[in-house]
């Protein structure tokens, strides 16, 4: 009787959610996986739409293997009747719920359907699992609202899951690891792609050379992206920076200019690149507010997790890049742990780590490796000299960099939230998730936990039945 | 120039018609609002509230509501996320979406 067995919801259907939901099902606890794409794949493995009928998906793709194993699973699982899978379902809030007395922790996930957002649905649960991944981060520089100045994920996205490119020729910049792919993968695509501008400067992978050569695997797909830009004759700009995006109503040119070593722009080395795309980005943040609204702890801007990747509420589960951005191999590993932790625990029995040893080795591995990379890729030390005045920086509500520094200098803002009341950046539809550490970093105040009340803005009419819509029926 | 669908090999259904602004575009079945608008070379679809500046596709994935666009009427929606159905008739949104 499946409905007898313990009841896990997995919000999320990344690496890290998938790899849990096929662990936590294998080991006898019904699942619901619940995302907000029509697909399964998450960031990493991106899907195209079904009906643009991909025959080779697999061409935009690396680790293709690793997603059909996980796939498949996935749908031995659906078809065995221990998991659901909701696709197309936006969660808002995950809240706790009273249960009776002994009957351990219980929770509703709230969410919203389709891509209109407007009619809600809720899960209820024995225990959840956050695997909701992360966003990109970008920094503020001038003209970097014109259209055709894209996140270097976004860009990603809309390739992998439309096969669609927003121009002909791109310049990929910023700083990560993830600006490898997305150059490869546009200029695999057709686009000309002029130049990949990196801010960090080949010395400071010297300098990490041991923590980064202690993942050689890891290297030699750095190398083979490195390879294949070769081969598409990309130009590789390291110690390089984008101090301004031109154009009148869209992107026509970047100017591109060199880093000193302390971060500083080198004055004179300024060159015009012309692109009608611009994919930049300056690493990931984790999504939070799930876990913020359930009060989970966080550990600076990531969700905290134990070695079973237990958070510190009763229930909760945390996996992937909300737990620290890392890569898709470290979501799989910590996503396997998460799922075969809530099973044991959810069938009343003390896990036994050893049983998955490998999984925690990869772990380790991985988060030293990332840890190596993270301070590799750091923005610029000085890129808030490059916010000019009237650089727009709160994209919503379009609060410039004078505005905030006046909050600060002129107003005496001391706090995040000071100057967020004084200025609204942050204030707009996309709560801050844009603007929140340009304007921490130009008003020094360092970030702090946003507190969202939900993860996605709520029609009133919803909010006002939540908790009256009846649970969806378990009905695989 | 080769495209990203030669490359992954996609044969969608046939192209149907939707508008923008009155104007007929193409779509294929599958594609976003930003997926076809893109394809028809277009790149920004609304202008803000306070300078009136034109955006489009920014995070392309939900987060930063740069690209809100009007879809049969219905201001404020996602183009990175909402899929067109034949017929659509898709608006350059202004400000608020609600200002006229
Ligand atoms: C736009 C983008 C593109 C990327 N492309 C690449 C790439 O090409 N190569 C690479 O190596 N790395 C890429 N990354 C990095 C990528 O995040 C990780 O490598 C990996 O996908 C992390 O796995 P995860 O399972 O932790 O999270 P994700 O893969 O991000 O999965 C999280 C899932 O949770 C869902 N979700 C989040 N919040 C909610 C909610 N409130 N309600 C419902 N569902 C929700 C999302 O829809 C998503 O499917 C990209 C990141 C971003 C942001
Ligand atoms: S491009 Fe960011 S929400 Fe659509």
């Amino acid at each position: 009787m499946t409905s007898e067995r313990p009841h896990l919801a997995v919000i999320g259907a990344g690496p890290a959610g998938l790899a849990a939901t096929v662990a936590a099902a294998s080991h006898g606890v019904r699942v619901t996986l619940v995302d907000a794409s029509a697909e399964a794949g998450g960031q990493f493995y991106r899907q195209p739409a079904a009906e643009l009928r991909a025959r080779r998906p697999q061409a935009l793709h690396h680790g293709w293997r690793t997603w059909e194993l996980l796939r498949d699973e996935l749908r031995t699982h659906v078809r065995a009747g221990l998991v659901r899978h909701l696709s197309d379902h936006h969660v808002w809030c995950v809240e706790r719920r009273r249960t009776a007395a002994g009957a351990g922790p219980g929770f509703t996930v709230h969410a919203l359907l389709g891509p209109e957002q407007q009619d809600p649905a809720e899960v209820r649960a024995d225990a959840v699992l956050l695997a909701t991944g992360g966003y990109e981060k970008v920094l503020p520089f001038p003209g970097w609202t014109l259209p055709g100045v894209v996140t270097a994920g976004g860009a990603q996205a809309m390739l992998k899951g439309t096969l669609t490119v927003g121009g002909r020729t791109a310049v990929v910049a910023g700083t990560g690891p993830l600006l490898l792919p997305v150059a490869t993968g546009l200029a695999a695509a057709g686009v000309d792609v002029a130049a990949l501008v990196e801010s960090a400067a080949p010395k400071a992978f010297v300098r990490r050379a041991r923590a980064l050569a202690a993942e050689p695997g890891k290297v030699a797909e750095g190398a083979r992206y490195a390879a294949e830009l070769l081969g598409h004759r990309v130009r590789l700009l390291a110690g390089h920076t984008v101090v301004e995006a031109h154009g009148a109503e869209r992107l026509e040119a970047v100017t591109v200019a060199a880093l000193d070593p302390d971060g500083r722009v080198r004055p004179g080395t300024g060159r015009r690149i012309p692109c009608d795309t611009l994919a930049v980005g300056h690493g990931m943040l984790p999504h939070t507010d799930l876990a913020e609204t359930l009060g989970c702890r966080l550990d600076g801007p990531d969700v905290h997790a134990d070695d079973e990747q237990r958070t510190d509420v009763p229930g909760v589960w945390a996996a992937g890049e909300t737990t620290g951005i890392g890569g898709a191999a470290l979501a799989l590993a910590e996503g396997h742990i998460a799922g075969r932790s809530a099973a044991a625990r959810l069938h009343g029995t003390e896990p036994d780590p050893d049983e998955w040893a490998a999984a925690t080795r990869t772990r380790t591995r991985l988060r030293a490796f990332f840890a190596a990379l993270d301070a590799v890729h750091a923005p610029p030390a000085h890129w808030t000299e490059q916010v000019t005045d009237d650089t727009v920086v709160c994209r919503c509500e379009e609060v410039t960099g004078g505005e905030i520094r006046a909050a600060v200098k002129d107003l005496g803002a001391a706090d995040l939230r000071t100057v967020k009341l004084l200025t609204r950046a942050g204030m707009g539809w996309c709560q801050g998730r844009v603007c929140g550490p340009a304007v921490a970093g130009l008003t020094g105040c360092g970030s702090t936990a946003s507190r969202r009340p939900f993860a996605r803005p709520v029609p009133l009419g919803v909010l006002a039945r939540a908790g009256e819509t009846e649970d969806l029926e378990w009905n695989p | 120039m080769r495209s990203p669908r030669d490359l992954a090999d996609a044969r969608p259904g046939p192209a149907f018609t939707v508008t923008l602004d009155g104007r007929e575009i193409e779509a294929l079945p599958g594609q976003t609002v930003a997926a076809a608008l893109w394809t028809a070379g277009i790149t920004s679809w609304r202008t803000t509230r306070g300078a009136g500046r034109p955006r489009g596709v920014f995070c392309g994935i939900g987060v930063c509501f740069d690209c809100l666009v009007t879809v049969n009427d219905r201001p404020n929606q996602r183009a990175c996320l909402v899929p067109l159905n034949p017929g659509d008739a898709i608006r350059t949104q202004e400000g608020t979406g609600h200002d006229e």
